[in-house]
């Protein structure tokens, strides 16, 4: 009995064990086959970061079946069908950058997409610059990837200190309804200790300098940590005009749920990572007149040949996988068309001629236009600011797209 | 820091917020250990997955929730299925490890946490929850303190939980057992007690006991498949200041480790709170190792 439960235990372990690689298995060949260009990427399948690593992968998948779909990679007058080539990288930077290597080294890719989260992008960094990988990410947003020089980095998304200014600029535009003038608000932040937060903070403090206000709390939360309750203590104490929470999903679940429980009464609350955490879904009163960042909104009028506009893309992804698409997967998807947008330009497969095309990208995509900088990051984009109200996020900033006026100050309840 | 003490000094209340606050949540990481240091005590068996065991009621318990049912039924109902869970597991690794070398339970228990993570996370997929709790909170003060109702009768459940377990451990015949075999096994088994089935109920016994303190911890904590390290850690460490056996020890740990944390982070900031009471430990630890050496010397 004991030697049957343990060996059968140690077969569904070793059936469990790397499935991604297995999976894999049959398309090993395909790297060198001809009508074939695959990407590599490690994503994180597992670990913290499990929820938006499986959005990026449905992301990066649902872009590959639409160009397929399509007719595949235009490059000169022949046609080449994509594929993506996965690893679980279990959310933590060492095993991402083993596997990129592995991708670049033994699995001889040529072209990267990128993981989901700065910290893991920051990670494998170095090791796409030293093979001369070109990489498109779509989930690093810390302007410290773009600072160091490398070449071989491109970014679809908007970088994190952009997340919460809209926010920002909100509150000072709307001072008189908190009964100060602008320089006399004063702002609580509450970010989890990792790059992507730390530059959402950095860009929040460079917004409080240009308006002159004031922060009274600055609480950095080690990312184990699910309880906010010391901070909040902080807050009531007080009494902030705005408080801005960046701490992916745990933060904006934690802070919702916490400052309902202990009845904070902040006139504006400001969070990042609000859609994918669903909590205008989830926790529909708790949520009510919250602000939420976006890279991406159905809403906007963004177009493109690939998807259509982005509620096209919307639709097609709620479709294919049951559930609204986050912006993460919008912008996997769009890291992916500018790879084959990349490939039919540079009419060329050397990784140097795509490289230099993908820096000449000017696309406009359903996720919005896609230009780079010489750093790498797209600087045609804004960001998104929606208010959750009845459990919907409306379009309050920036203007051009704003569907509504916001609600300042959040009432009580 | 000093604006935080000068907060504190003059708004106290919020000192009272705290201290609250912290006992509530000790009172859960107080479960969890007490079934660690039953598994330690009995079967001289560390179980590192104590904490996925917490998760995995978590998330059973916010299952229940989602379909309708009530707190009464979704916390027996995360420690029937971890009791079952247990069993397995007991007969399936654990059997193998008894009287083995301790390093071998923590690596095989560290085996069974990462499983048990990627099989919740197949399961449940890999997002945080938390299950939202509709009974409001008492507020004191003029609302500067505010008490979770559920944060209270999750305190209350988890007393309730010690009680009843230090009761069937003095009064019960398995109780008896259990206590017989820790002390003495081959005794234990001279006297005609099943030793390989005391351990066994110990183990499953211990896993109810996670599964029931997740689920109560899933109403105020968001729950994710990877996130038991913390409990885990916070276990091990209440045992460890405690010692094994002492139940009245490791109740003042816990709560005491709720309410450190909360004024370190108020004080010191968030970023400090964990790195504290870790802090907090070196110095028990080193303050109790230089009393034993003053003791060991007069001995001699």
């Amino acid at each position: 009995m004991r030697g049957f439960l343990a060996s059968l235990s140690f077969i569904l372990l070793a059936c469990g064990a790397d499935s991604a690689v297995c999976a894999d298995a049959s398309t090993s060949d395909n790297v060198t086959n001809d009508d074939v260009i695959t990407l590599g990427a490690a994503v994180s399948l597992t670990g913290k970061y499990a929820l938006n690593g499986t959005n990026t992968k449905n992301g990066y998948d649902l872009a590959v079946q639409q160009i397929n779909e399509k007719g595949g990679v235009k490059v000169g007058d022949k046609s080449y069908e994509l594929k993506v080539r996965y690893y679980d990288d279990e959310s933590t930077p060492a095993r991402g950058t083993e596997l990129v290597e592995r991708l670049i080294q033994q699995d001889r890719v040529l072209y990267i997409l990128g993981p989901y989260s700065s910290g893991l992008t920051k990670a494998i960094l170095p090791i796409v610059e030293r093979y001369k990988v070109p990489m498109v990410e779509a989930n690093g947003a810390a302007r410290e990837l773009f600072t160091k020089g490398y070449r071989y980095i491109f970014a679809v998304l908007s970088t994190s200190d952009q997340y919460l200014t809209p926010a920002i600029e909100l509150a000072a535009q709307n001072a008189e309804k908190l009964g100060k003038a602008p320089s006399e608000i004063t702002v609580a932040m509450a970010t989890e200790n990792d790059p992507f937060a730390q530059d959402v903070r950095a860009g929040v403090l460079a917004d409080l300098q240009r308006y002159g206000m004031n922060f009274v709390v600055d609480d950095q939360l080690p990312p184990e940590l699910n309880d906010m309750t010391v901070t909040l203590a902080k807050i009531k104490a007080l009494t902030p005009d705005v408080l801005v929470v960046s701490g992916h999903e745990k933060g904006a679940l934690t802070a919702v749920t916490q400052i309902e429980a202990l009845r904070v009464n902040v006139p504006v609350v400001a969070l990042t990572h609000c859609d994918s955490a669903q909590i205008a879904k989830k926790l529909r009163k708790a949520s009510q007149h919250v602000f939420c960042a976006h890279q991406w909104h159905r809403s906007l009028d963004h177009k493109g040949t690939l998807f259509g506009s982005a509620a096209e893309f919307a639709k097609r992804f709620e479709a294919v996988y049951g559930y609204e698409a986050p912006y993460q997967a919008a912008q996997s998807a769009a890291a992916v068309y500018v790879f084959a947008d990349a490939f039919s330009r540079a009419k060329s497969l050397d990784p140097e001629t795509v490289r230099d095309a993908i820096s000449a990208t000017d696309l406009p995509t359903f996720y919005g236009p896609i230009k780079f900088d010489q750093t790498g990051k797209n600087i045609a984009k804004s960001m998104v600011l929606t208010q959750i109200i009845e459990g919907e996020y409306v379009v309050v900033a920036p203007k051009k797209w704003a569907t509504a006026e916001p609600v300042i100050p959040r009432p009580k309840h | 820091m000093t604006s935080n003490l000068l907060i504190l000094y003059q708004a106290p209340a919020l000192g009272l917020q705290l201290a609250i606050d912290g006992i509530l949540i000790g009172a859960m990481f107080a479960i969890a250990a007490y079934g660690m240091a039953l598994v330690w005590g009995v079967t001289n068996i560390i179980n590192v997955a104590q904490g996925e065991f917490v998760m995995l009621g978590g998330l059973i318990a916010i299952l229940g929730a989602e379909h309708g049912l009530s707190l009464w039924l979704t916390v027996p109902l995360a420690a029937a299925a971890l009791y079952a869970l247990g069993w397995f597991l007991f007969y399936a690794v654990i059997v193998l490890l008894l009287g083995r070398d301790m390093f071998n339970s923590v690596f095989a228990t560290f085996g069974i946490a990462i499983v048990m993570q990627q099989v919740m996370a197949h399961v449940f997929g890999g997002a945080d929850r938390i299950a939202v709790s509709s009974l409001g909170s008492w507020f004191f003060l003029d609302s500067l303190v505010v008490v979770s109702k559920m944060k209270v009768v999750v305190f209350a459940a988890c007393i309730g939980l010690g009680i009843t377990l230090a009761w069937f451990l003095a009064r019960s015949r398995m109780g008896q057992a259990i206590r017989a075999v820790a002390q003495k096994p081959e005794a234990a088994s001279v006297l005609g007690i099943e030793t390989r089935k005391v351990y066994c109920l110990t183990y499953a016994l211990n896993a109810a006991i996670c599964g029931a303190a997740g689920a109560l911890a899933a109403t105020a904590y968001t729950i994710q498949p990877y996130g038991g390290l913390s409990y885990t850690i916070r276990s091990f460490m209440i045992v460890v200041v405690a010692g094994l056996g002492n139940l009245g020890g490791m109740i003042w740990a816990a709560l005491g480790l709720g309410v450190a944390e909360n004024f370190a982070g108020f004080i010191l900031g968030t970023q400090y709170q964990i790195a504290f009471v870790f802090g907090l430990l070196v110095v028990v630890l080193v303050f109790r190792n230089w009393r034993l050496r003053r003791q060991r010397q007069h001995l001699e």
